[in-house]
């Protein structure tokens, strides 16, 4: 019985150790609790029947043909349902004049785009729920539909909403300084036209949901494959009407989300509807070719982006105008996803002015909301492009470029034209190192020789110096942006009576291992092992309090909760082991799990035996509870905004017009890091996410409104052999707005990546007079692009019949080269 | 993603799925590997109301050798043709070629025969299968034919197997000293299908070419031979695979798809079969 014997070892730091998840073993064996692996006694089965036309009129719709079917217990159209249809809530009115239109969760009298939900069928088994949706009749009356947005904002487009007069759906203006000012100033005036094409999100588990209806005190339980149990409470309750009380919200084991469960969707409403009014538990899990079609789509935006600048490179001012596909509906956040990159186009780089527009629009095709990066991968896309097309022109070196116009490391912080202010940086230490792995100038060299001995394979250099926003967010800037939630985040941390340790998050991981990170965090605030601590997450019931995942918030937010509360249980530890060992709790020092007396060495109580106290509550000091726990919420101040230097080269076969990347070299600065393999998987999965978007994913529509890349077969994405290997390193400049030094990573490796490929591939082709290439730049593209010059990035029809417009310099009056349009002092 | 409801029947023997087939015709479908079939049962798109499996018709499997032949089962499937040394010492392009489909796993059920039987243009083996001048053994009610590599795909996933019959088995001459060859595949991802593939074998003697073959995946409803460069390059030296390969294109009408358009894949083939001659001639 020595005190010796209980006393751990000094115990080492464990975060910065690579600890291996906690999650894995379980997952990579199968030992896994999806949603669509729940079985329920007497669960029934949903199917939906999906519009096959991007536009029609219902005339008439009857489904008792499938009540007919063997196995089938219900099925309903809207009228059917009536009020209990519901309508999804956009819950992100960007303007007072949006136009909102409604979401019913199965169309009424009208379909909008293929996929829209027009009956069900509920039955004993899936197969018989698929079967009979076959027998149910649907007569449409097509209507014109609008697949692209400059068609659908032209005079007399046809109107994806005709009561609302208009596919506009709103404008949004923003900025800083004085634009004309600046571009009065300016030696040149730089304008481009790029467009960032529509993606699917293709998360590995499609979406499922089961809602169990005969919980105790008619409380119903919901299943679901999302990224926001919390949040799809919340809404489930007001679009319902059912109390919130009375829902339980569980995320079980999800598999991947990049935005794309960050929602809520109009099965999770039905399945929660229904077997309320069956009064029995119900199941709906998507099928991928589903995913494709109606799980919200991410991207789409039409950008024209220009900049002020002197002819040396300054940068005086950007005008930044944007039109952004919002697909059929809006879905939850749908308008605010482009105003979340508003305040990244300015980057890491100094002006003196911003203009900021943009415009919804609304077409018959799928909707769009958050994919990973939102918001943010759209603007430091259009910059970083910008930037080396402009160093092209000025025939400057595209890192030095840079150099003359971003925050130098000793102007933090620093208060940017779009008004955020950064705590800390330094990308002039991320850029040399990434320049140094790269070997910058042997490139260079070896592409010189290659342009001049005219090899058909050519090597392109492309840079992105990326930062971003995230940690979502301070709640009051997302007041002042007409968002209508908070951004804060809740923890508890408990010591249980035989001493392990509890810790409840709000946030809700889907692959990120959240459970290993914040097992880290918590063993070093309370001085155990990582072992001893249980993390739980995703259930109303068990974690009540919690804004969930997504735009990199969680260690910033939640973890930064999680730090608070155990503080908290150690303040109050304190004040137990003070009275126990009869000392002066300003006498007593924590360390490795355990207060001792100050200079009394052999005197001192472990957190566990205070905990144990602190349970049988015999022996506590006057006024304090027992049990040992504490909660934190905590509304973050600011933003994070991690940063980095990204270098990539391409080799391109201008035979085939075939691009393969050669090499990678991303140096990110996210602060300080709690699990370093974690880091790395989160940067090499944002990195394959961006290269594909670069070069192998685009969701493109036909003239009729169908989705052609609706299956694997044609929308690519890329696996293990498509990519290269990456060389990642970090810089650590610690964040100083949070206690924790860290910034966010899920997202960096995906907002950096997609403008360094792109800018390669077209740095491969200038001698070729090539100066855009779009994405995805496909081998045709690129071959069209060498090829036929008027082909503008590549596209196979002639400049005009596109109607996306492609992606098209500006040429003005007076200009010499392509995009310069001389103004003030000229050269 | 659910197929409507279809009979299954598993054949023991050939002569047994020749009789299901028989009695039902049009309303019957051979079921292989499953890799291309079942994907269009889930799609709806094909509605068949009995499936014959032959998966467990044991002659149907495995590769020999019968003098000057290869003969391959229909119901080999890729992996174990990847893993055959007689493939790959007789007919190295078939090895080369099978290695480019699909994934692992894919291949570890999707047969040989089935990728013929389905003939997609953009299946990588209907173009070997013609540059090997594979020859067909078909089973019908009336017994058994041999039908020759030209006469077996017919249209768009149309070959010379009606609805009544089973493909069994493969001949393919066995190719020896002096031929060398090679499949260049085109396609974005590693484990999609070919937006245009070349498929070449190439005899040389004393340094000039005195026979060549060559398939072309994806340049039209059918896999093609693209004759025009087999004959330009008889008796042609490696200078002059270039020139030849201009032909590439041909009499050839491939799709406009997502994929690429008709003249870029027309453009790919020239570039692919001067590649693929080259390599098969050693140049
Ligand atoms: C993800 C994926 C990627 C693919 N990529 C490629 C690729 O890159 N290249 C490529 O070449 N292929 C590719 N394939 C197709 C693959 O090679 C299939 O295995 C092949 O097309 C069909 O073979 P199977 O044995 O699966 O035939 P099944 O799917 O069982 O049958 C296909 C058709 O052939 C008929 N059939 C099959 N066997 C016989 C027979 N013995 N007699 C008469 N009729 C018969 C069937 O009735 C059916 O109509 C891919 C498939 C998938 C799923």
């Amino acid at each position: 019985m020595t005190e010796t014997v209980e006393r751990p070892l000094a115990r080492e730091n464990s975060v910065g150790q690579p600890l291996r998840r906690k999650e894995d073993a379980r997952l990579v064996t199968g030992r896994t609790n999806w949603t669509d692996n729940i079985v329920l006694p007497g669960m029934l089965h949903m199917a939906v029947l999906r519009s096959p036309m991007a536009h029609a009129r219902i005339t008439r719709i009857d489904v008792s043909g499938a009540l007919q079917r063997p196995g089938v217990v219900a099925a309903y159209s809207a009228a059917d349902l009536g009020d209990a249809n519901g309508s999804i809530p956009c819950v992100w009115p960007v303007t007072d004049d949006m136009v909102s239109p409604p979401h019913p969760c199965l169309a009424i009298d009208e379909v909008r785009y293929v996929g829209d939900a027009v009956a069900v069928v509920i039955a004993a088994d899936r197969y018989a729920a698929a079967d009979a949706l076959e027998a149910i009749d649907v007569d449409y009356e097509p209507l014109p539909a609008v697949v692209e947005m400059p068609a659908a904002l032209a005079e007399g487009s046809p109107l994806v909403h005709s009561e609302s007069g208009t596919n506009k759906c709103y404008t949004w203006e923003f900025g800083g300084g004085d634009y004309e000012a600046a571009k009065a100033k300016a030696d040149r005036v730089f304008t481009r036209h790029y467009v960032n094409q529509r993606l699917i999100p293709m998360a590995m588990e499609p979406r499922a949901v089961v809602a169990n209806p005969t919980g105790p005190d008619g409380e119903i339980t919901l299943w679901s494959a999302t990224q926001i149990p919390h949040v799809l409470r919340v809404l489930l309750a007001l679009v319902t009407g059912i109390p919130e009380n009375k829902i339980r919200v569980i995320a079980p084991d999800v598999g991947g989300g990049f935005g794309s469960k960050l929602q809520l969707y109009r099965e999770e409403v039905l399945a929660v509807v229904i077997a309320n009014r069956l009064g029995r538990p119900l199941k709906w899990t998507e099928s991928r070719s589903e995913n494709a079609q109606v799980t919200h789509h991410g991207r789409d935006q039409l950008q024209e982006i220009e900049l002020a600048v002197t002819n040396e490179g300054k940068i005086l001012g950007l005008r930044v105008d944007l039109t952004a596909n919002m697909g059929a509906y809006l879905h939850i956040i749908t308008p605010g996803v482009p105003l979340l990159g508003a305040f990244m186009f300015n980057s890491i780089y100094k002006m003196e002015a911003l203009s900021f527009t943009c415009t919804g629009v609304f077409t018959n095709t799928t909707p769009t909301d958050a994919y990973r990066g939102a918001g943010r991968p759209e603007a430091t896309f259009a910059i970083e492009r910008i930037m080396d097309d402009l160093a092209a022109e000025l025939g400057v070196d595209p890192l030095e470029l840079r150099r003359r116009n971003w925050i130098t490391h000793e102007e933090f912080p620093y208060t940017t034209i779009a008004g955020l202010e950064y705590d800390s940086g330094n990308y002039e230490a991320a850029t040399a190192r990434a320049v140094e792995l790269f070997d910058y100038d042997g490139l260079r060299a070896e592409q010189k020789a290659r342009r001049e001995r005219k090899d058909p394979v050519q090597l392109g250099i492309g840079v992105s110096t990326f930062t971003e926003m995230c940690g979502l967010a301070p709640s009051r800037v997302l007041g002042s942006l007409k968002y209508v939630a908070g951004g804060w985040e809740h923890a508890t941390v408990r010591i249980l009576p035989t001493g392990v340790v509890e810790v409840v998050t709000g946030t809700s991981p889907h692959g990120q291992g959240h459970v290993t990170a914040w097992s880290q965090i918590a063993a070093d605030a309370l001085g155990v092992d990582p072992s001893a601590v249980q993390v739980i997450h995703g259930d109303t019931g068990t974690s009540p309090y919690g804004m969930d995942s997504y735009g990199s918030r969680s260690l910033v937010v939640g973890g930064v909760a999680l730090v608070q509360a155990a503080e908290r249980v150690v303040e109050k530890a304190k004040v137990i082991a003070a009275h126990l060992l009869e000392a002066d709790a300003a006498d007593l020092e924590y360390k490795d799990g355990a207060f001792n007396v100050k200079g009394s060495p052999g005197s001192s109580k472990t957190i566990q035996e205070v905990a144990f106290e602190a349970f049988t509550a015999h022996n506590l000091p006057d006024g304090v509870e027992p049990t040992l726990q504490a909660n934190s919420t905590l509304d973050p101040s600011t933003f994070s905004f991690p940063h980095g230097t990204h270098l990539c080269a391409v080799d391109i076969d201008t035979e085939t017009g075939m691009t393969k990347i050669r090499t990678y070299v991303c140096v990110d600065d996210i602060g300080k890091v709690i699990n370093p393999m974690i880091v790395e998987g989160q940067v090499h999965g944002g990195l394959a996410q961006g290269i594909a978007q670069a070069l192998f994913e685009e969701a493109v529509y036909d003239d009729a409104g169908n989705l052609v890349t609706g299956s694997l077969v044609d929308y690519l994405v890329p696996a293990a052999p498509d990519l290269p290997h990456f060389t990642t390193d970090r810089t650590e400049t610690p964040s100083t707005t949070n206690p924790l030094g860290v910034k966010g990573v899920g997202e960096a490796g995906t907002i950096a990546s997609t403008p360094a490929v792109v800018n390669a591939v077209v740095d491969a082709l200038r001698p070729f007079g090539v100066d855009d290439v779009r994405m995805a730049c496909t081998p045709e593209r690129v071959w069209r692009a060498i090829n036929d010059a008027g082909s503008k990035g590549g596209d196979r029809a002639a400049e005009g019949t596109v109607a996306y417009g492609g992606a098209t310099t500006e040429s003005t009056a007076g200009g010499q080269g392509d995009g310069i349009e001389k103004t003030g002092g000229q050269a | 993603m659910i197929p409507a409801a279809f009979d299954y029947v598993r054949a023991g023997s050939v002569d047994e799925a020749v009789r299901v087939l028989g009695e039902r015709g049009e309303d019957a479908k051979v079921l292989a590997g499953g890799q291309s079939l079942i994907p269009l049962l889930r799609l709806r798109l094909s509605y068949p109301e009995v499936v014959v499996d032959v998966g467990r018709v044991e002659e149907m499997h495995g590769v020999r050798e019968d003098g000057e032949h290869l003969v391959i089962g229909a119901m080999t499937t890729h992996a174990e043709v990847i893993d055959s040394d007689l493939v790959r010492t007789h007919c190295g392009l078939l090895s080369e070629a099978t290695e480019t489909v699909a994934d692992p796993a894919v291949r570890h059920r999707g047969t040989f025969g089935g990728s013929l039987a389905h003939a997609d243009p953009a299946g990588d083996l209907p173009a070997v299968a013609l540059a090997l001048d594979a020859e067909f053994v078909i089973a019908g009610s009336g017994g058994r034919r041999t039908v020759p590599a030209q006469g077996f795909f017919v249209d768009y996933l149309q070959t010379a197997v009606g609805a009544d019959e089973v493909l069994v088995e493969v001949r393919l001459p066995k190719l020896g000293a002096g031929w060398g060859h090679r499949y260049e595949k085109f396609h974005r991802v590693a484990q999609s299908w070919a937006i245009v593939g070349v498929a070449a074998v190439v005899h040389r003697s004393n340094g000039s070419i005195d026979q060549a073959r060559i398939g072309l995946t994806n340049m039209g409803p059918t896999p093609l031979r693209a004759s025009a460069v087999e004959q330009a390059l008889s008796g042609a030296d490696v200078s002059g695979i270039g020139a030849a390969a201009e032909h590439a294109a041909d009499d050839t009408s491939p799709a406009s798809d997502l994929g690429g358009a008709a003249d870029y894949r027309q453009h790919l083939a020239r570039v692919l079969t001067r590649r693929a001659v080259s390599a098969a001639a050693g140049g």
